[in-house]
């Protein structure tokens, strides 16, 4: 047990990871491109995928306008394709929405969904969350019509805090106006780094000229850069994260709050969020056993073969699937209900008064 | 008449202002609430404060030779011992240990003199059986040879144990002091046997967040999976080579003689499913380094981390449910790496060439001689090897703590089904309080929850959840004080099943957040240019009457 100390020093026994990409359409091609980035590269460290719930809001490697179709590059000359042929989307298109990312994160999915589309962490687990598309002073945009506030966020992880659902929590995020989504946490062990200051824009790195959209962000960029220095047994340290994209290359000012953390950074390794190194320990005891196997072929019975015909179940009639009824929906006011009021005081007010007053308002 | 007129209209506006307030404005406060269940608070709250009792019945049996005659008379029937402890401003700890005092029956007397504690410990169980939690402790003289020289105490497979009186008892001392003595040897036996207060405070690690605990302590609350209502277990046998090995492994038979009756004896505890898969051209993600002195290939301990994750992405999953996965690795080194050693930190083999990861599962390296000149050479594993190395991995994924034993202690084996009576009692004592500790938080932070957001709907599905949740966790802890072992672990079960269906029900989730300046966006367009008139006219009212009085004083002038 003396090598128990040295094995167990981090506090946690596996990892997680949460990428999502909130953008869709072509020109959003970079926000795709980040996510898939550092999907590749916590694949590498180690984390499988069945730990890893990746969530692209369009998809960019079989659009109509990808010159290249079942690609999405990462670097300008398509150096890298980061799509690949493994590559494990769990929420694609419209199912990335903010009540889904809420669910995921909190676990209130309903029973029917599977196991790969749910973020099974517990007490022991270190997870890595990673958003990227387009943000403003307090929100991140989801899909171009809907958004979710740092106020819902930081709730979404006092949640999974109470919950005891994470041991230490990684928050990156890639998108202008970044520092804010992370000011409201309140719960402790969350680390977050942002690529922009409020009031400020994080801007993209390159554009291909073939593909004809810009293909990563700057700050994702020299993420990876940095990143790819980093192997399963290597032992940098958080420290050095922080300092990855200076402002002469990033032009915005990437930002980090440690204040809630309880370990100090310095003794954080980059493994203990991107890579997942299981700890072991060598099994020394074992247990004689002395009784016989029991062989099963004789005690399993022989099951009959099923000699009743076969019947479909009740199919619907042609009719019904063709000309559907409209569904029933709540009964809401017609649309132009506050229009059609105002119209109605408007005309008992020049009935009253009289029909003169009306060059004043035409 | 313009003043009957002005009168009318004073009355008017005055009855328009009278509906608004006394039938719009609680119109629209009852149609714009969130529909909010009742919720049993006050109970949740009398939950926060835990004050859990556990009780233990301990029956000590005095055989012949032990007590003298007139001591004989003189002893006690029963005797309660208790003892407290608190943990936290919230959780407090009190353990009651009832003991009760008698002497052996002749038929006990036969079983105690039969030559090894082994037979000894089986004939006791066959006279009678006691109840889950309780402990039998048999005291036998000094000059008794059941026990082993330099043996004090042997702890059976059921929920028995063998003492040797001590030195104190020969001499003629009052009975008092004869109890004392004997009180500390029954305190270190029921700290083996039942709990002690370390297990207590680890369990209820989710209510309490540990300070300052022993690295020791932290390994083993890392390495058990947490309480859950059922486990998955795969077995697999990892086949890198097959064009040099056909392997047979009669998985299904080993399963059902030795994996089984210890799965089926901790029913009570979870449910397990068990399923078993075979996988071709695996390969271990570590190149193995030849090791000359040993003429083998040999895999270090440091390296051993990075094996797993590589192998278990080819592993796949027929789980459907969301219980923690152990996974059960056999792996057969290919011709060129055979055979494989696992060595540890300071390069001995490892006699089981085994590893485990905790709350993941085991690897075991089977290593075969492929002797045969005919390509492939078929293989039939040893399945009771191979299972004497995963039983014990199992045990402690589990759970079962296999902790050193306390000096003149012999724990004998544990059977047929691998875990002995009180392994069972305790794996049950730590897991029905850390159930309890977990369902009470979960129960007190969703009361929490929906106290701190006034938005969201409780649906009647939910408020009676929580009830039942309640419910449950009070007989649970009314049953652990009784000292029910087997109806408190039922309890705290449910009570964990309803809690954690509750808080994460997902209706749980609608809007929680609007900000102010949304709702006055709402709000304006429709009770402004509704409030603006009567608001004026209020005003025009109120400005006359003041004018009133000093136009009527005018005018008496």
């Amino acid at each position: 047990m003396a090598k128990a100390g040295q094995f167990f020093s981090s506090g946690h026994t596996n990892n997680w990871a949460v990428l999502v990409c909130t953008s869709r359409f072509w020109f959003n091609y970079r926000h795709v491109a980040n996510t898939l980035s550092v999907y590749r590269s916590v694949k590498r460290l180690g984390i499988p995928d069945s730990h890893i719930v990746l969530m692209l809001a369009d998809d960019m490697a079989c659009n109509h306008r990808n010159p290249k179709p079942a690609t999405v590059f990462s670097h300008k000359n398509m150096e890298l394709n980061v799509y690949g042929d493994d590559v494990e989307v769990d929420y694609r298109g419209y199912e990335v929405t903010v009540e889904n990312f809420l669910r995921v994160l909190t676990g209130r999915l309903p029973p029917s969904t599977p196991r790969s589309k749910r973020l099974l962490s517990d007490d022991r687990s270190n997870i890595l969350i990673y958003l990227t598309g387009h943000g403003g002073n307090g929100f991140l945009k989801f899909q171009d019509s809907e958004e979710i506030s740092n106020v819902e966020l930081a709730d979404a992880f006092e949640q999974m805090w109470t919950k005891r659902r994470y041991n230490e929590l990684l928050f990156i995020i890639d998108t202008c106006q970044g520092a804010s989504m992370y000011e409201r946490f309140y719960s402790p062990n969350i680390m977050a780094l942002a690529s922009s200051q409020v009031g400020e824009d994080s801007l993209s790195h390159q554009p291909d000229l073939a593909i004809g959209v810009h293909l990563m962000d700057r700050y994702t960029f020299y993420l990876l850069e940095f990143l790819e220095d980093i192997h399963p047994s290597s032992t940098t340290n958080m420290k050095d994260l922080f300092k990855v994209c200076p402002k002469s290359q990033c032009v915005s000012t990437p930002g980090h709050r440690t204040d809630l953390f309880l370990r100090d950074p310095g003794s954080v390794l980059i493994t203990d969020f991107f890579g997942s190194v299981r700890k072991v320990e060598i099994t020394t005891d074992t247990i004689n056993l002395t009784a016989p196997m029991v062989h099963l072929e004789d005690t399993r019975p022989v099951r009959e073969l099923r000699t009743e015909i076969q019947t479909y179940m009740d199919q619907l009639p042609v009719a019904e699937i063709i000309h559907q009824k409209p569904k029933q929906k709540d009964w809401h006011p017609p649309d132009g209900f506050i229009l059609g009021l105002w119209t109605l005081i408007l005309l008992v007010f020049f009935k009253t008064y009289g029909i003169k007053h009306l060059k004043h308002i035409f | 008449m313009v003043w009957a007129e002005r009168h009318r209209g004073r009355l008017a506006a005055l009855a328009i202002a009278a509906v608004v307030i006394a039938v719009g404005v609680p119109l629209w406060w009852k149609t714009t609430e969130t529909y909010r269940a009742w919720l049993p608070v006050a109970q949740i709250n009398e939950l926060a404060q835990l004050q859990l009792q556990l009780s233990v019945e301990v029956e000590v049996v005095f055989s012949k030779g032990t007590l003298t005659a007139e001591h004989q008379k003189k002893i006690p029937p029963s005797n309660t011992r208790q003892e407290e402890h608190v943990v936290d401003e919230t959780t407090r700890l009190r353990y009651r240990y009832e003991t009760r005092y008698r002497t052996a029956t002749i038929m006990e007397e036969d079983a105690l003199n039969q030559s090894t504690a082994a037979e000894a410990d089986i004939s006791l169980h066959m006279l009678s059986e006691s109840p889950s939690g309780s402990v039998v402790i048999y005291v036998v003289p000094e000059s008794s040879t059941v026990l082993p020289e330099g043996v004090s105490v042997y702890v059976g497979q059921r929920r028995t144990a063998l003492l040797r009186a001590g030195g104190q008892m020969r001499v003629a001392v009052a009975l008092k002091e004869v109890l004392a003595s004997l009180e500390t040897w029954i305190k270190q036996v029921l700290q083996v046997m039942s709990f002690s207060h370390g297990d207590i405070t680890a369990a209820l690690s989710d209510r309490v967040r540990p300070g300052d605990r022993s690295r020791e302590g932290l390994a083993d609350s890392m390495r058990a999976f947490k309480s859950s209502p059922g486990y998955e277990i795969t077995f697999s046998l990892l086949n890198p080579d097959p064009t040099s090995h056909l392997l047979h492994w009669d998985v299904e038979a080993a399963i059902s003689s030795y994996i089984q009756p210890l799965l089926s004896k901790m029913a009570p505890v979870a449910n397990f499913s068990i399923d078993s898969q075979i996988l071709y051209y695996a390969v271990l993600g570590v190149n193995p380094r030849y090791d000359p002195t040993l003429n083998a290939y040999t895999l270090n301990a440091d390296s051993l981390s990075h094996v797993i994750n590589p192998v278990e992405a080819r592993l796949g999953s027929s789980a459907a449910s969301s219980n923690p996965v152990l996974n059960f690795l056999l792996y057969v080194p290919d011709s060129r790496h055979s055979p494989l050693h696992i060595t540890d930190h300071r390069r001995h083999t490892v006699p089981s060439n085994a590893f485990s990861s905790p709350r993941w599962g085991g690897i075991m390296v089977y290593n075969v001689n492929a002797s045969g000149t005919e390509l492939p050479v078929d293989v039939h594993i040893d399945m009771r090897r191979v299972m004497g190395v995963f039983l014990p991995q199992l045990r402690l994924m589990l759970g079962v703590q296999s902790a050193a034993p306390p000096p003149g202690f012999l724990i004998g084996p544990c059977g047929n089904a691998g875990l002995a009576d009180w392994e069972l009692d305790r794996l049950m004592w730590t897991r029905s309080v850390e159930n309890v500790a977990t369902a009470t938080t979960t129960i007190t932070s969703l009361a929490q929850l929906l106290d701190q957001i006034g938005n969201i709907v409780i649906n009647d599905n939910i408020a009676e959840q929580v009830s039942s949740a309640v419910a449950s966790l009070q007989l649970a802890v009314g049953q652990l004080e009784v000292g029910n072992l087997g109806l408190a672990m039922q309890y705290s079960k449910e009570a964990i099943l309803q809690s954690e269906r509750a808080f994460f029900d997902p209706s749980l989730l609608h809007l929680l957040y609007f900000p102010d300046d949304q709702k006055f966006a709402i709000y304006i367009p429709l009770f402004l240019p509704m409030c603006v008139p009567i608001l004026l006219s209020l005003l025009k009212m109120a400005s006359e009457v003041r004018q009133r009085p000093g136009q009527g004083q005018a005018k008496k002038d």
